[in-house]
């Protein structure tokens, strides 16, 4: 009996630990998730009021209750479109060839494991290289397009990557039809492999992008200006070709670094601005977050092999 | 004429897959091409063991070791808030929570590093820098601790991610065996799915320290910016990271000896990063499931 006694108790102890453990596990998520509430409501309940129009069209002023971020809104978006036309096409070909092409040999082994290297480097790290080439060696200044290709390059990885998982979950019955028929392999690549991977594709690219608009310290690096106000020249022209690219060459600033100018101030003015600019990246970042995810999880539902 | 073709295109894709690693020799070439000017003024020994940074004054000093304390100091207490939360979360996650509460958990949870790290540099600088003065009542405006927390926050999805991924291709028949001989669910996670993981947690407390040691906003907003050796969380310090921020928001022209110190600096990061990188390595290898 006694044995059985101990048996009993040692059960006993082992379900106690096993639910303190769950507990543990349990309030390890809430700590995070309730961190991350916090954040967000403290950033919302001091930023929210400053938002309104006149917040995004008006340049930063020496006055905080005046100042608005139409120049760094602006510079953001023209660079995320710089950074997507420099990263798109290169990390989905990359993506591509590494998954389709490449064959098991030190040189596409040397490229992956480079990949999973360039994933640990500080991200300052890419403004220094960007100062150092783009500036000075290159001469494209402290420019909208020196900010984009560096951004394109810091999110290079995710795009591979992401890419490359895409591309794996297509099962090799959809490549084998399309050989039978003659195909060759760009032809199933081109109408098989890369339409019924977009959806994967397009999950990295919003997860890339919304990496690239909070990114601030490459940027900083690069020389980007904090107190810009004036706009680009505009992409459009009145005259023929009516397209202008004069704005790649302008200088810049964006929504993270005018945050951080307005939060390295000591008023306390200033710092309502700087969260009402958090909000407005915060919410652009959720949103976009928030939609990669949603794609993910209907792709992963739609697509049955 | 298809031949051709279906060459030239994966001639091309090939380019693009090889600019990746154009990329690593580009960062690599400029950090040490731009930085060797330096050691013409300023010996390797100065650099090493001297105990201040000051490269912009007057009287300049050239010794690395302030930032690499402020850089090890923030690190260490991120760390020690991202590894056990980041492992504990994980291990819940893939051995307690059914799949379809994982499959909602995990993004939210992958959500905290999806925030713009300036966000996070506000949180720490006018959110938990005041709540911890309230517990620590001589605690500094700027402060390395509330840094370091912040960062540790930041990058719990990158341990708990990367580890719950490792422990879930654990082959199930392990935790069968597991029960099978009587072990609770915490014993088979722990003698269990996490050595036969091992591997896999490693990359990502790598991948977490990586991020810890290059994390620039939080520290440049919450951490003060002064260059500081000391081994005490609750004062001002300055890492690698910030101080290359402090000096690029001035005027550098190209050349002088500010410019030269920001991409030592960096080489000085990319070393210690590159360091860790191989330990974490060697772990792996050491720890490997034998098959």
């Amino acid at each position: 009996m006694d044995s059985r006694q101990e048996l009993l108790a040692n059960i006993k102890r082992r379900q106690m630990w096993d639910f303190a453990f769950a507990m543990m596990g349990l309030l390890s998520l809430l700590f995070a998730l309730v961190t991350l509430l916090a954040l967000i409501v403290d950033l919302g309940m001091t930023g929210i009021p400053r938002i309104n129009a006149e917040f995004f069209v008006n340049f930063p002023s020496r006055f905080a209750e005046k100042a608005g971020i139409l120049s760094a809104w602006v510079g953001s978006f023209l660079i995320m479109v710089t950074t997507a036309f420099c990263a798109i096409p290169l990390g989905v070909a990359a993506g591509v060839y590494l998954e389709e092409y490449s064959k098991k040999n030190w040189v596409s082994q040397i490229i992956e494991l480079n990949i999973i290297n360039l994933a640990g480097i500080p991200s300052i790290t890419y403004g220094l290289m960007a100062l150092g080439l783009f500036v000075y060696k290159l001469k494209l200044g402290q420019s909208i397009l020196t900010a984009g290709l560096t951004l394109g390059l810091l999110v290079l990885p995710i795009i591979i990557v992401t890419t490359r998982e895409a591309i794996r979950a297509i099962p090799n019955t959809i490549r084998e039809a399309s050989y039978a028929m003659g195909a060759s392999k760009w032809q199933t690549i081109r109408y098989h492999i890369l339409p019924y991977s977009s959806g994967g594709i397009l999950t990295g690219v919003i997860i890339s992008l919304s990496r690239a608009i909070g990114e601030t310290a490459p940027l900083i690096t690069i020389g980007a200006l904090t107190f810009i106000a004036f706009l680009p020249t505009p992409p459009i022209d009145g005259q023929f070709p009516y397209l202008n690219f004069n704005w790649l060459m302008d200088p810049f600033t964006v929504m993270p670094i005018q945050m951080f100018n307005w939060l390295s101030r000591p008023q306390p003015e200033f710092h309502v601005n700087a969260a009402a600019t958090g909000v407005v990246l915060l919410v652009m970042t959720l949103i976009m977050n928030g939609g990669a995810i949603y794609l993910r999880s209907r792709f992963r539902k739609k697509m049955k092999w | 004429m298809r031949r051709l073709r279906e060459r030239a295109i994966e001639t091309v894709l090939f380019l693009a897959a090889a600019s990746s690693v154009l990329v690593t020799i580009g960062i690599v070439g400029i950090l040490v091409t731009e930085s060797m000017p330096f050691f013409a003024h300023v010996s390797l020994k100065d650099f090493l063991t001297d105990t201040q940074w000051t490269p912009l004054f007057e009287n300049a000093r050239y010794g690395i070791l302030p930032l690499l304390s402020g850089t090890l100091l923030s690190t260490v207490i991120a760390l020690s808030v991202a590894i056990p939360l980041g492992t504990v979360a994980a291990a819940f996650l893939s051995e307690y929570v059914r799949p379809s509460a994982r499959e909602i958990l995990k993004p939210v949870l992958e959500l905290l590093a999806a925030v713009p790290t300036v966000v996070y540099g506000y949180f720490a600088l006018l959110f938990v820098t005041p709540l911890l003065q309230k517990i620590i009542p001589n605690l500094g405006g700027f402060n390395v601790l509330s840094a370091g927390i912040v960062i540790g926050v930041m990058i719990v999805p990158y341990v708990s991610s990367l580890s719950e991924d490792a422990m879930r291709s654990v082959p199930n028949h392990l935790r069968e065996a597991s029960f099978a001989v009587g072990a609770s669910r915490m014993q088979t996670a722990f003698r269990v799915v996490i050595p036969a993981a091992f591997s896999g947690i490693t990359s990502a407390y790598i991948l977490g320290i990586s991020r810890a040691l290059g994390e620039t906003m939080v520290v440049a907003i919450a951490a003060g910016m002064q260059p500081n050796l000391t081994i005490n969380p609750t004062e001002p310090a300055a890492t690698i990271t910030a101080f290359i921020v402090q000096v690029s928001l001035g005027d550098l022209p190209h050349g002088s000896i500010g410019y030269q110190s920001i991409y030592v600096a960096g080489l000085s990061l990319l070393v210690l990063t590159l360091c860790f990188n191989i330990v974490g390595l060697w772990l792996r290898k050491k720890f490997q499931e034998k098959e």
